[in-house]
């Protein structure tokens, strides 16, 4: 992409600034002639490869690749943060031969909620409060792609950026358990119930991430709102869960649980994935209420994307 | 390139668009409307973007209802507002945009460069486009609608908010698109002056009905006036004021300027020459006042006359 000027027939330059006259070398007396104007007979890949390129443009994206060197620290020192304990976690179990890891796959990503809601509130409003806001949304609607192509490719490239914060750890803790000698079926177990629970996670945050930040052209204000959804709807839940755990623990917990979306997941996992329940006093869900949070996340996933489809509808052009 | 038939849009409160039938070929052609004429809903029918309320319109041959996406790839848009994020180089958000086009990333990169130079972009294009000026993001956005070398661009207000010298360069620019690469160019402009310039054709449009179509050549015909500029002197600080006078006073017929609101035309003077002697006599005049003559030239009629004229004919 910085290909120096230098390389290729180098026509025109700073010398020659009014328009596309013949450019003239410093040296040699050969002249170069403009070489004028190259018609493109090449292919053109069309609509999917148009929205694959945009997919992975958003992905790079989300950690500042392709981008300002000032826009990669955020990402990056997100991820470091995230995946160190589990490096940590794993070199305490090598190092005392435990026949455990200290945490579970599945109970990480609950555990460092904090990051993960940081680089949302970071990186959505990156995606697509920037293209709202110095209206690029337009020019992409000239091109081949449909608004469909366009909310996929960035609910899809939100999603996989969270993927791959979230799986980074679990992975590291996978390879740790191994290398420690821990019990191949359990950690393999383990470890696919953990991706399965970061997969959901990445797509349940995704696209509430999205949603808040396709609705305020501001960045700092997409990033304000991600947090407090976030923040205030946890904050919330547990608060509600303590108070009825305190006094009379009832199904109310597990009811309340379905209000924010760390909880949401929390709540699939136990009755799914086999997780101990971060709920006060570990009361996660059963099979039955399992399948309404099931539901609720189906729904919330489907939701946010049919807002996004209704957002772009006014958008174009 | 363009054919649309019967093409009406109407939203609840307005019609943007009133039975327009219109048949545009190659080359570069000015959609010429007051604000609001249907110019920019015109653009988003023939993108595939904004069905059509009723009658239909093929650009290249395709149908706009069902084949938008096929036609976006083989045109280009130019919008009339700001589109470029600020904190990218021009380089890569068109190369980006190029590989939004469809094509691959090599040829998106080769193609990026040689566009951007092609607009008159040269080392600023490694720089954040935040730091550009009105012309240059001007010159991205152009870039950006010719890169993937499409047959048809259409440029929506190409000059809105350049200064008199940055207007003439895109222009002239627009010139070139069609006859250097060999690109189709539909051009809109409020401003007919400048298109009467750039143009081969005009189409004319006025609350969405059409008013006129026609070549730029049928619509500026050689005439008889003569355009006249003189300087001033210290005997006579308005030169121009003092010339007409003189003018009017030797029985010269003066024509109104076509285009007042325009700089410099408060300084020409617009004779109607029925005759030879009508240029001797401009030219005795100057000479007698000590006035300094700048130019004495033919002039063609201005679009603007001729729409003005429409208009008229129209309420009438």
């Amino acid at each position: 992409m910085s290909t120096p000027s230098g390389t290729v027939p180098p026509p025109g330059g700073p010398a020659n600034p009014g328009g596309v006259g013949p450019g003239v070398p410093a040296a040699g007396a050969t002249q170069i002639h403009n070489i004028g104007y190259r018609k493109y007979d090449g292919p053109r890949l069309g609509r999917s490869y148009a929205m694959r390129s945009l997919y992975t443009q958003s992905l790079r994206g989300a950690f500042g690749l392709g981008r300002s060197a000032k826009s990669k620290v955020l990402p990056m020192i997100l991820f470091a943060v995230m995946c160190l304990p589990a490096a940590l976690v794993v070199a305490v179990a090598v190092v005392t031969h435990a026949k455990n890891l200290g945490v579970g796959y599945t109970r990480y990503a609950i555990l460092l909620q904090a990051v993960i809601g940081l680089f949302l509130a970071a990186q959505a409003p990156q995606s697509v409060s920037r293209d709202l806001r110095f209206r690029t949304v337009p020019l992409y609607f000239s091109r081949p792609i449909e608004r469909r192509d366009y909310v996929l490719a960035k609910f899809g490239a939100m999603s996989s950026a969270l993927f791959v914060l979230t799986v980074a750890p679990v992975v590291i803790l996978y390879i740790g358990a191994l290398l420690a000698k821990m019990d191949f079926g359990d950690q393999t177990k383990g470890f696919g119930q953990g991706l399965v629970s970061v997969a959901v996670l990445s797509l349940l945050f995704g696209g509430i991430g999205l949603v808040l930040a396709a609705f305020t052209p501001r960045r700092g204000f997409g990033v304000a709102a991600v947090i407090a959804t976030l923040v205030i709807s946890y904050g919330a839940v547990s608060t509600l869960q303590a108070i009825i755990w305190a006094g009379e623990p009832s199904s109310a917990i597990t009811w309340i649980g379905l209000f924010s979306p760390i909880t949401l997941i929390d709540g699939l996992q136990t009755a799914f994935l086999g997780a101990h329940s971060a709920f006060p006093g570990g009361v996660g869900p059963g099979a039955g209420a399992g399948v309404v949070y099931l539901l609720v996340i189906a729904g919330l996933v489907a939701g946010s994307y049919g807002v996004l489809m209704r957002r772009y509808r006014k958008v174009g052009l | 390139m363009i054919a649309t038939e019967g093409l009406s849009k109407r939203f609840p409160r307005v019609t943007a668009l009133d039975r327009l039938s219109l048949d545009i070929g190659a080359g570069v052609t000015g959609l010429v409307g007051a604000n609001g004429a249907g110019k920019s809903t015109m653009i988003k029918i023939l993108l595939g973007l904004s069905p059509a309320t009723e009658g239909r319109a093929a650009v290249l041959g395709l149908d706009v209802s069902t084949s938008g996406a096929e036609i976006r790839e083989r045109v280009g848009y130019m919008p009339e507002h700001d589109c470029l994020p600020p904190d990218v180089s021009a380089t890569e958000f068109v190369v980006h945009m190029a590989r939004m086009s469809g094509l691959p990333p090599t040829a998106a990169r080769e193609r990026t460069a040689d566009t951007l130079r092609h607009v008159g972009l040269y080392e600023e294009r490694y720089r954040p486009i935040g730091g550009y000026s009105t012309g240059m993001k001007q010159r991205v956005k152009l870039a950006q609608a010719l890169v993937h070398d499409p047959q048809l661009v259409l440029l929506d207000e190409p000059t809105n908010g350049l200064d008199p010298v940055g207007r003439d360069e895109m222009l002239g620019l627009i010139r070139r698109v069609h006859t250097d690469f060999g690109i189709s160019v539909l051009v809109t402009s409020h401003l007919l002056g400048e298109l009467e310039r750039t143009c081969d054709h005009v189409v004319v449009i006025d609350g969405g009905r059409l008013l006129r179509s026609s070549s730029t050549s049928d619509f500026t015909q050689m005439t008889t006036t003569l355009a006249v500029e003189v300087t001033d002197s210290d005997e006579h600080p308005d030169g121009t004021g003092a010339l007409r006078d003189a003018l009017a006073a030797a029985g010269v017929t003066l024509l109104e300027s076509s285009e007042p609101g325009l700089p410099g035309a408060g300084h020409v003077l617009l004779v109607e020459a029925r005759g030879e002697d009508v240029h001797d006599t401009v030219r005795d005049t100057v000479a007698q006042l000590g006035l300094g003559l700048v130019r004495m030239e033919q002039r063609r009629h201005h679009i603007a006359e001729v729409f003005r004229q429409e208009k008229e004919e129209v309420s009438a």
